[in-house]
């Protein structure tokens, strides 16, 4: 979905996982950004439908990049920092009493 | 300018917290600890710069060309508040505000940073949360593949990444021609830009030409017009627009002048023009106005920015849409005002030193008419006309379900909206179908934004988790309140 421009300022790497596939990012990324870079057209599921989303406005304000990060879920990937070896996966729809009470 | 990493280096209260570094929360909080107080900034992104001047610490896009100079100028803006005494808390979300009873005229504020939150004290506020793009719902806006023209640029300054594949930028406003011509410069391909600006705005903006004609936008903008139409292919009077495809975005279809067209994309920038975030200021308590020029919900502010809560005052584009430079110039003055009602300032000296800054603040909005006029989006794309169109993106509300509960139901008001609906009681509280809400609601009713109303909103203004609040530390208040 997004990829890098030509000139970009040598910086480090990190990994991570979305959704238990090994990934990697430029240090300084959002999750969000991290995930645009990678191909991922989708990151999760609306409560309402289930119907995939992807981040929408990269600035904190439509919550379409929600994720889960580390087991945490309802994250905004776009204000998040990347940090090396997060575990990210898509937020599925609406949560169910059975996993709350997991 | 003292960093602060964790919730715990935060101190129990400060003169003034600012919310949002941007241009003019960056100002106001320099100005205000040059002025001797003790000043937090609070922002929840990782780096200074707000919207405009986005990660310009940070960034790594290395040809300046790019983003242009504007971009460049935010440096300074940062170093100088960098060389001030006060503190800032990156990565901090400041999710609610509320008088503080235990001390009648101070604040308390609810801030979270790295995942735990805190309640501190301020005896001044200003609020400095600058403008989001203006809601652009059309059929097929929530697919994948669709973004804001806003996010794409997001994207190229802090992430130096832009979309991938054929992508086509849509909507109207100065912004859409700076933004297509930075992703062209960044290497993007630009399949087309589908200009939405109504023919019929030519003529209502003209009375505005002469303040224009003296306004430091017009060479800018002028040549970022004409080089964006020279060499992208461009299409203006675009009246219509869908997004299709299955499970992420395929086309984009358009209408022009009577005839359709089909374009092939990955990605679909919209971009509609900015209007003030109005959420903190909203929970708040501060009263609002709809801004026939601006066409949107504009807090109510005195000539020092001073809200009608006292002790909260709102600089920068979220007081009103004014551009990055004069987002800076409100924020020195809003500092000047509540130094002074700190007592930390005479009136007269106040009125003497931001004497200069108010005379460039004027130079700076002159021309601005002009703008809103030529650039107020068309009706059927602030209230979408087709009924399936879905409006509220949290909780998937469409269009004809909201026209249906005002006509049926005799629904008046975007708060009532919500009982019947559930639109704007999503994660994102509204930012994204309020406006849309409103047009709805006033279309359907035949009155008009200003008598629909807007929602009333309650902090917090971003979802906090329980753990969060459980981790809460005790005061004896906070005991008090639960135990009695
Ligand atoms: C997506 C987008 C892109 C834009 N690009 C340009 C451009 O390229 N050129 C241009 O001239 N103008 C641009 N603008 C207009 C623009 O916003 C400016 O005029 C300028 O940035 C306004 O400055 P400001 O200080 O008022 O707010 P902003 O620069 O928007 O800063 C607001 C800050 O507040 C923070 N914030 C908001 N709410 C909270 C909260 N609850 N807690 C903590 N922090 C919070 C945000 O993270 C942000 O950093 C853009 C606007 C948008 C919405
Ligand atoms: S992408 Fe909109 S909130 Fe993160």
């Amino acid at each position: 979905m997004f990829r890098p421009i030509a000139d970009l300022a040598a910086g480090g790497e990190l990994s991570f996982t979305f959704d238990g596939r090994p990934m990697r990012a430029r240090a300084g990324d959002t999750v969000a950004a991290a995930l645009l870079v990678n191909g991922i057209t989708a990151c999760r599921e609306t409560p309402v439908s289930d119907t995939p989303r992807a981040p929408y406005c990269l600035m904190g304000v439509c919550f379409d990049c929600l994720v889960v990060i580390d087991g945490i879920g309802n994250r905004q990937g776009c204000l998040v920092p990347l940090a090396e070896g997060m575990r990210i996966e898509t937020q599925h729809g609406r949560r169910h009493l059975a996993e709350v009470a997991e | 300018m003292t960093p602060i990493a964790s919730i715990e280096q935060l101190a129990e209260s400060y003169d003034l917290v600012v919310v949002g570094a941007g241009p003019a929360g960056l100002s106001a909080a320099a100005r205000a600890a040059e002025l001797g107080l003790s000043v937090l900034l609070a922002d929840e992104n990782p780096a200074p710069g707000g919207q405009i001047y986005r990660a310009v610490t940070t960034t790594p896009v290395r040809n300046r060309a790019i983003l242009g100079e504007d971009y460049w100028r935010g440096a300074d803006i940062v170093a100088r508040f960098e060389r001030s005494q006060a503190a800032y808390a990156p990565r901090c979300t400041v999710w609610s505000i509320g008088p503080d009873e235990a001390a009648p005229g101070s604040f308390e504020l609810g801030l979270s940073l790295d995942g735990k939150a805190r309640i501190i004290g301020a005896r001044q506020v200003i609020l400095a949360t600058g403008a989001q793009e203006r809601p652009f719902p059309i059929p097929g806006w929530t697919l994948p593949g669709v973004m804001t023209a806003g996010a794409a640029q997001i994207a190229l300054k802090s992430a130096g990444a832009i979309p991938s594949g054929r992508t086509v930028i849509a909507g109207c406003g100065p912004l859409l021609y700076l933004l297509a011509s930075q992703l062209a410069a960044a290497g993007c391909q630009i399949a087309a830009v589908l200009d939405t600006t109504p023919s019929g705005n030519w003529s209502k903006a003209l009375g505005a030409i002469p303040d224009f004609l003296r306004s430091p936008y017009l060479a800018k903008g002028l040549k970022l017009m004409l080089t964006a139409r020279r060499k992208l292919r461009f299409v203006s009077g675009v009246t219509s627009l869908t997004a299709t495809g299955s499970g992420k975005l395929a086309t984009v279809q358009f209408e022009q002048g009577g005839r359709t067209g089909t374009i092939a994309c990955d990605t679909l920038l919209l971009h509609q023009g900015v209007i003030p975030s109005v959420n903190f200021s909203n929970a708040a308590g501060c009263a609002h106005d709809f801004d026939v020029e601006q066409h949107a919900w504009v807090p109510r502010v005195d000539a020092w920015f001073a809200s009608t809560v006292p002790g909260i005052a709102i600089a920068g584009d979220g007081a009103g849409i004014g551009g990055a430079e004069s987002a800076a110039l409100r924020g020195e003055i809003a500092a000047f005002g509540a130094a002074s009602r700190l007592g930390k300032l005479s009136e007269a000296e106040r009125d003497r030193q931001a004497a200069p800054i108010r005379t460039e603040l004027d130079k700076k909005l002159r021309g601005r008419r002009f703008l809103d006029l030529l650039y107020k989006p068309a009706p059927q794309f602030l209230a979408p006309p087709r009924d399936e169109t879905i409006i509220c993106r949290c909780e998937e509300v469409t269009a004809g379900q909201v026209r249906d509960a005002a006509r049926r139901l005799g629904v008046t008001g975007p708060n009532q909206m919500k009982a019947f609906l559930r639109c704007g009681m999503g994660p994102c509280q509204g930012r994204l179908c309020g406006p849309t809400v409103v047009e709805l609601i006033a279309e359907t009713r035949g009155s008009t934004p200003a008598e629909t109303g807007y929602y009333r909103l309650r902090p917090p203004i971003k979802p906090v988790t329980l753990a969060e609040l459980a981790a809460l530390p005790q005061t004896e208040a906070s005991v008090k309140a639960v135990v009695r």
